[in-house]
């Protein structure tokens, strides 16, 4: 019985049922083990919520969402037409800035954070200091989310049906059109994925910021770094705290933005 | 009316259109008919301005439009593959022309019901197009391409993707559709036989060039060239002299004008038979017989015949 169990096909049907059920389990588990049981053991760690409604640790808050909103913003229209330019423009070096788009996941962030000081610090060769204000924040953030969005719609609009583009073209859609009417619904799915992966990364980064930010309270500390702070002060309730109170907020965000996406799709179910 | 004059285009050193001109006179529906890689989408695209020739100038009811985008052209267009709106109902897809030209909403209304009504497809219209058939699909294409009321429709391989039997049922509707409508058409396919059902001129093209235009019957009856005689049908080649099968008659007995051949294979097609036969010099042809023949002439597999053609053409070079 066992041998044979190899070489029986399986009914179609049962097939069928099977395997989800097999991979939904497989993908709670390891899901389980690998996301849910730390943010347990953080939750569970996390006392001293005072600490939460602090003016500083509200101001650290608030920052890290503002800017995390605004990066993936900037994101979405950037990303978008850097992988426009990719997939349907044809310019000497296009190899090259395709491999460039994926460096800052290759730096590793705190080395990102010491280039974005050098470059754009007191000493900056180009005169330009952002250093120890939001806009260097921001900069070092755009710096390490710029491959999401590029990433996620460049497959999608690699595989975008052109002849969409040429009936509505041949239905009286000029340039625009075409693009707010066609392309970017067919493409909006992704951008939108991207949106969320960029907003995500921007919420939790820590090395490109710790050094550009100069972690001043109320003007440019950020969560992360504000837990650091806390951690550093051995209060580490405290830090998870601020921990759960951000993750609780970014995982509504990227819930909404999976609803949002669902909607987009909906045409496909 | 349609009028491409000398159109050339190219793809690198490929050239796709060799000087191409065609006319297509308004109410007609006409056919482009050729092998793959012919270049019968490239001309019909060109004619949609969905490409630009290298030479050449397109005219639709008198007026040059070789330099307007598509957008400007009044053109309908067809594709082989929908090119539905994927994310759009079958409603916000057949009204996507009036939408975009901001037409109030009664009169979109209106015009959609009606089309859909046309196409059949009025319980459909919720649905998206990743919920249909392809036949549904097609129409869907059609009706979305007739909702702006286009000067001419171009519909390339409209029913290529579908199955034969969809296939004819939808030409025949397209047939209907087109003399209610009177649509100026223009119908690009690799089928002779859809060619020849459908439409009431074929101009047939090989290798980006054009070898004959003219109605169906007089394309089989007097075909201009070789390439076009084998196109529109079977034809058997003995030296330079064609024959088509049902030209082919058979004797049991020989008379002057006969030549002896033997009955290799019998192939039976309904109501028609195909009898495939060996000359006694080694060359092969196949005759179309009715079934009625086939048995009073109680023709068997490796039988003797006589073979006398009733109609035969010889092309001068
Ligand atoms: N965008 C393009 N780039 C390069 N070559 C092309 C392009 N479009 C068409 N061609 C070439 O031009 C020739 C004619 O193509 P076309 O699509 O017009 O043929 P067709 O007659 O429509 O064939 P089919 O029946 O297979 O659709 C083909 O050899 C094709 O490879
Ligand atoms: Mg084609």
């Amino acid at each position: 019985m066992a041998a044979n169990a190899g070489t029986v096909p399986a009914a179609p049907g049962a097939r069928r049922s099977l395997a989800p059920g097999l991979s939904i389990g497989l993908s709670t588990l390891y899901l389980s083990l690998i996301v849910l049981l730390p943010l347990a053991a953080l939750s569970w760690r996390a006392h001293g919520w005072g600490a939460v409604s602090t003016p500083q640790a509200v101001a650290a808050l608030r920052l890290t969402l503002g800017l995390s909103v605004a990066v993936a913003l900037v994101n979405a229209v950037f990303g978008t037409a850097i992988a426009w330019t990719l997939v349907r423009d044809r310019f000497v070096g296009q190899g090259f800035v395709n491999a460039l788009v994926d460096l800052p996941f290759a730096l590793p962030t705190i080395v990102a954070g010491l280039t974005l000081l050098a470059l754009y610090g007191p000493k900056s060769p180009v005169g330009i200091n952002a250093a120890f204000t939001r806009w260097g924040l921001l900069l070092a953030l755009l710096f390490v989310t710029l491959p999401f969005v590029v990433r996620t719609v460049q497959p999608v609009l690699f595989e975008l049906d052109r002849e969409m583009e040429d009936a509505a073209a041949s239905l009286g859609a000029g340039r625009v059109t075409t693009f707010l009417r066609i392309i970017l619904p067919s493409i909006l799915p992704a951008i939108l994925s991207g949106v969320a992966l960029a907003f995500a990364r921007a919420v939790g980064e820590f090395g490109a910021v710790v050094l550009i930010s100069g972690n001043l309270p109320f003007k440019t500390e950020v969560v992360s770094v504000y837990v650091l702070g806390r951690l550093e002060s051995n209060d580490s309730g405290g830090a998870a705290a601020a921990s759960v109170v951000i993750l609780l907020i970014s995982f509504g965000v990227l819930l909404a933005i999976g609803g949002l996406r669902r909607w987009v799709t909906r045409h496909d179910r | 009316m349609i009028e491409a004059r000398g159109i050339v285009k190219r793809f690198g050193d490929f050239t796709a259109l060799d000087g191409v001109s065609v006319d297509v006179p308004t109410g007609s529906l006409t056919a482009l008919l050729g092998p793959s890689g012919s270049g019968k989408s490239t001309l019909l695209r060109v004619v949609a301005g969905l490409e630009q020739p290298d030479a050449g100038e397109v005219s639709l009811d008198g007026e040059d439009v070789t330099r307007l985008p598509p957008q400007s052209r009044g053109v309908g267009f067809v594709f082989q593959h929908y090119a539905a709106f994927k994310h759009m109902t079958v409603w916000d897809n057949v009204a996507f022309g009036l939408t975009i030209r901001r037409r109030p909403r009664s009169e979109i209304k209106q015009r959609v019901t009606e089309l859909l009504d046309l196409v059949q497809l009025s319980g459909l219209a919720k649905r998206y197009p990743a919920q249909l058939s392809g036949g549904q699909r097609q129409r869907m294409g059609l009706a979305r391409a007739l909702a702006v009321d286009p000067k001419v429709l171009l519909l390339d391989e409209p029913f290529g993707a579908l199955d034969a039997r969809v296939r004819k049922e939808l030409r025949i509707w397209l047939r209907r559709l087109h003399d209610e409508t009177h649509t100026t058409t223009v119908i690009v396919t690799h089928d002779q036989e859809e060619a020849m059902d459908v439409a009431d001129r074929v101009v047939v093209m090989n290798a980006g060039r054009v070898e004959q235009t003219a109605p169906p019957r007089e394309l089989y009856d007097h075909p201009a060239n070789e390439f076009v005689m084998s196109f529109v049908g079977p034809v058997n080649r003995l030296g330079d002299t064609f024959i088509r099968p049902h030209d082919v008659e058979l004797l049991l007995e020989p008379n002057g004008s006969t030549q002896e051949a033997m009955v290799q294979r019998l192939v039976h097609l309904g109501f028609e038979v195909r009898v495939e036969l060996v000359r006694d010099d080694g060359e092969t042809l196949s005759a179309q017989l009715t079934r009625e023949q086939v048995e009073t002439l109680e023709l068997q597999h490796g039988q003797i015949v006589y073979v006398r053609p009733t109609h035969q053409t010889v092309f001068a070079d």
